[in-house]
């Protein structure tokens, strides 16, 4: 129980997603110009990299490993993933067709958040047990979130700031990234053991 | 198609439209594998492999490819294309391989191929698809060799280190040590140097554009993907 706890920790702060691994920075600079947009993809994110986490767990125990098909591994992640956002899509219209409003042009693009299949392929190479992989997908994800939330409050001042026009927009964004990175390293003095 | 078209293709990739400084496209292997300059090098090189390829099959297929399942196919054919040079690589490119390790396959969850895909080779035919995306990805391999060479002086004060050892012993006179060791600032080899550079970079293009009297591209084209 404890080493779960640690390692959730240190897949959702120490070694975060965006900050530290690089993966997912096409929506973190491209839909966190508002919380609630920003809030609301890290909520549908989080649910497709858990999905297609335990769909990829499944696909790599019971089909490529035992058939020898590791070199397929790309193409079938990349398939289990478009369908898992698919499945999303159609339980978010069904259960909350407000939030699916919200979110719908963001959803089909999260199939190209390199978070979802950089997760899945970490998993593989982490050798972990499904509750252990599960876990860690769920962890990352919220991270990811975490961190895609407190971008879009900084960017909502920023849009307020006086900024020099040559840096206005993305650069101003990657430099304040890089502020929140340098706190974020913080979080690796804590021991993940 | 004229030889001045495929002039402005090949600018287009290399700087007007480069698809890290200016369309922002393809940002996590600019920013996690550019610690030094032979890794962006190496990077760079595997993606525009992967474009170059994946843009030709694309422009031959266009005509059989319907207009409502295009992504999907986009996406296989790129991940083919993809498997192809991860496994190229962990043959005949070892060291190099296991630097670059996670990021080979996430060449598929790159929007910059996708993109190049969807905004040129669904429409053009063969061989200027074929050009462009070797440009683009020519471009993008300037790029990181940049952003890597910035943090890799800065942060260990030297530039192409260890070339001998990836790409082979023919590469050793490029390595160099311009700053004394022990003199680097960590911190750009670390994750917050990466945006630092890079946000920086992006601050030089648009000087220099600007010195040339072009208009700047505030936003980037925001495909959000």
């Amino acid at each position: 129980m404890k080493d779960f706890a640690l390692m959730m920790i240190g897949a959702a702060l120490v070694n975060n997603v965006i900050l530290a691994r690089f993966l997912g920075l096409c929506s973190f600079m491209g839909v966190t110009t508002r919380i609630d947009t920003a809030a609301g993809m890290g909520l549908a994110t989080t649910f497709v990299i858990t999905v297609s986490s335990m769909a990829d767990w499944a696909v790599q125990h019971y089909l490529l490993d035992p058939y020898g098909l590791g070199f397929l591994r790309t193409v079938t992640f990349i398939l289990v993933i478009a369908s898992a956002v698919q499945f999303t899509e159609m339980t978010i219209k069904k259960v909350s067709p407000s939030l699916f409003q919200m979110l719908g042009i963001y959803l089909p693009l999260i199939t190209t958040n390199c978070a979802v299949l950089g997760v899945a392929l970490l998993l593989v190479e982490g050798h972990m047990s499904f509750v252990g992989s599960t876990l860690f997908a769920f962890a990352s994800s919220l991270g990811y979130s975490l961190v895609m939330v407190i971008f879009a409050g900084l960017r909502e001042r920023l849009a307020l700031a006086q900024v020099p026009r040559l840096f206005a927009g993305p650069p101003i964004g990657f430099i304040v990234a890089s502020l929140l990175a340098m706190a974020f390293m913080g979080f690796s003095g804590i021991s993940t053991g | 198609m004229s030889s001045s078209d495929y002039k402005t293709i090949a600018k287009d990739g290399l700087w007007d439209n480069n698809g890290v400084f200016s369309m922002l496209l393809g940002m996590c292997p600019a920013m996690a594998m550019t610690t030094s300059a032979t890794n962006g090098f190496g990077m760079g090189l595997a993606t525009a492999v992967v474009m170059a390829a994946s843009s030709f099959l694309v422009a031959i297929f266009r005509s059989r490819i319907t207009q409502e399942v295009r992504i999907p196919v986009f996406i296989l054919i790129v991940a083919a294309m993809v498997t192809v040079v991860d496994l190229a690589m962990n043959a005949w490119m070892h060291e190099l391989y296991k630097v670059l390790g996670l990021f080979i396959p996430l060449i598929v969850s790159n929007c910059l191929p996708l993109a190049r895909l969807e905004a040129f080779a669904a429409k053009q035919p063969a061989l200027p698809s074929f050009l462009d995306g070797l440009f683009m990805g020519l471009g993008f391999t300037i790029a990181l060799t940049a952003i890597g060479a910035v943090r890799e002086i800065v942060g260990n004060g030297t530039l192409f280190a260890d070339a001998s050892l990836l790409f082979g012993p023919s590469f050793k006179a490029i390595e160099l040590r311009l700053l004394p060791a022990d003199t680097g600032v960590l911190m750009m080899i670390l994750p917050p140097g990466g945006f630092l550079v890079t946000g920086l970079l992006v601050v030089v293009k648009r000087m220099v554009d600007l010195r040339a009297g072009k208009e700047i591209q505030m936003g980037g084209a925001h495909s959000v993907a």
